[in-house]
């Protein structure tokens, strides 16, 4: 039977993503040229949270997008069944801007992988980083993380899940043996 | 839920939740079309031949687009400079095609039931891009597409599907899906071109004039009166065609306000539709035809590495 741990529940993930916030700032210098893109779909709905928080301690809207990457996935032959297809909005241009790539939990890397295709072939941004509130380990590809909200070591069998009300306001992290 | 056909024959053949979830897919899609690099390699490395053994601009070019946008090699045969010229059987042609390893075969033929033949015998997927008055599936989805962006919905649809509904495969595929998602069909069109027994297909009416048809209606789909073809033998005159089944403004303000209009093309101006009416506001057929590309994306993504249903 499977066996759940909550790892950060929602106060833990507010502090999480607040910390994550200020860390953007300080890296960036402010929001000048920046931009946040959240990889479907819990990433949209945590770069959301994060533009919130931006704006909050800015006084400034931080222009925030979706990127669906199921068109551009590696592993289409392994699926029998193609996976549902997710709509990319970005409303604005990613040419010349800081993205930060948003995602919950960040694991082998090749959604990432993915999603930084999926960005390329909108524009040319001047520098992708990449935010992602739980780091699992597991890296295939040498990708890593700029900001994250915490590393949990995990083994290949467990899976972390980020649950979300009915908002879409991420509610906890959870670790499933 | 997930797609587990290797074939898209007819839209007879899908279930509700299957249509839907290429609607879904199509609508998602289109806003590949919109940006600047109008790509993804999501089908990188698979080959597409489009098999055309009927003349077609529209749908052959659509096909085409929608398989380079996602990457994939699309090879175009047309039947006219091809071997079959020569007196080789469909079956011949399959078989050699399939030797050169294609993922997909796109097929338009002149004969029902073609497509149906040509799956039996290919491991590839067969997509029918039209068979003789049978179904035309890219066309019924694509069609059914603009609709939902329209209404945001399907079922409870007024659809008034005018003209030669006997030969229409464009007919024919909308019925089939337009009836599947709870709209309903009111059909008109002169008795020489109306099949009898159509009703028995389900949410489906047959008016004896097409103002009944039109009358409070959301959609008007015209279609093409064949000139080449029954237009000689099946009709008085193109005149009186026109005057009795051609859409104008006066018949059209019978719709509901915020109806569209229609028509698969090619558009016979001046005999199934008034120029005035093709090109007015609530015309969607530019819409159709750009609809088209995302609809046969979403054709091509689900059919290929899809598993025939046991």
């Amino acid at each position: 039977m499977a066996e759940n741990t909550v790892i950060l529940d929602g106060t833990g993930v507010k502090r999480a993503l607040t910390r994550i916030a200020h860390e953007v700032l300080e890296k960036n210098k402010g929001v000048e040229g920046l931009v946040l893109v959240g990889i479907r779909t819990g990433g949209v709905h945590l770069a959301q949270e994060l533009g919130a928080r931006l704006s909050e301690i800015e006084g400034v809207e931080v222009p925030v997008g979706a990127v669906d990457i199921t068109m551009y996935r590696d592993d289409i032959k392994g699926h029998h069944e193609h996976l549902p297809v997710g709509k990319t909005e970005l409303p604005f241009s990613v040419e010349g801007k800081k993205v930060v790539l948003v995602d919950d939990v960040l694991f082998t890397g090749r959604t990432i992988r993915a999603a930084m295709d999926a960005i390329f072939d909108q524009g040319r941004p001047s520098c992708i980083q990449l935010a992602v509130l739980v780091d699992r380990g597991h890296r295939d590809l040498p990708i890593r993380a700029d900001f994250v909200g915490r590393n949990v070591p995990t083994s290949r069998s467990e899976n972390i899940m980020v649950a979300f009300d009915a908002d879409n306001k991420p509610t906890e992290v959870i670790l499933q043996k | 839920m997930g797609f587990r056909h290797k074939d898209i024959i007819a839209l007879k053949d899908l279930t509700k939740e299957e249509i839907e979830l290429l609607l879904d897919t199509a609508d998602n899609l289109s806003e590949i079309n919109q940006r600047d690099i109008k790509k993804v390699p999501t089908l990188r490395g698979k080959t597409v031949i489009n098999l055309f053994y009927e003349a077609s601009t529209r749908t052959r070019t659509s096909f085409e687009i929608a398989a380079k946008r996602l990457s994939a090699d699309a090879v175009n045969i047309t039947a006219s400079t091809s071997s079959v010229v020569k007196g080789e059987t469909l079956s011949d042609t399959a078989a050699n095609i399939l030797a050169m390893k294609p993922d997909i075969i796109v097929m338009r033929h002149s004969v029902s039931g073609a497509h149906e033949y040509l799956a039996k015998r290919v491991s590839c997927s067969v997509i029918n891009a039209g068979d003789g008055a049978h179904e035309h599936p890219s066309q019924g989805l694509l069609d059914m597409l603009t609709m939902r962006q329209k209404f945001g919905k399907l079922a409870g649809l007024k659809v008034a599907i005018v003209g030669d509904i006997t030969h229409s495969r464009v007919a024919r595929s909308n019925i089939y899906g337009l009836t599947t998602m709870g709209a309903k069909v009111f059909l008109a069109g002169p008795p020489t071109m109306m099949p009898p027994g159509i009703e028995r297909l389900g949410n489906v009416t047959v008016c004896k004039d097409m103002r009944e048809a039109v009358d409070q209606a959301d959609v008007v789909m015209m279609l093409r009166i064949q000139l080449e073809r029954q237009g000689k033998t099946l009709l008085p005159s193109m005149r009186e065609y026109s005057r009795y089944f051609g859409l104008n403004p006066t018949v059209l303000a019978l719709a509901k306000k915020d109806a569209i209009v229609m028509h698969p093309g090619p558009i016979n101006r001046g005999v199934e539709l008034a120029s005035s009416v093709a090109d007015c506001d609530q015309s969607a057929i530019m819409k159709q035809v750009e609809n088209g590309v995302a609809v046969r994306m979403a054709m091509l993504y689900h059919v290929c590495g899809g598993e025939p249903v046991e």
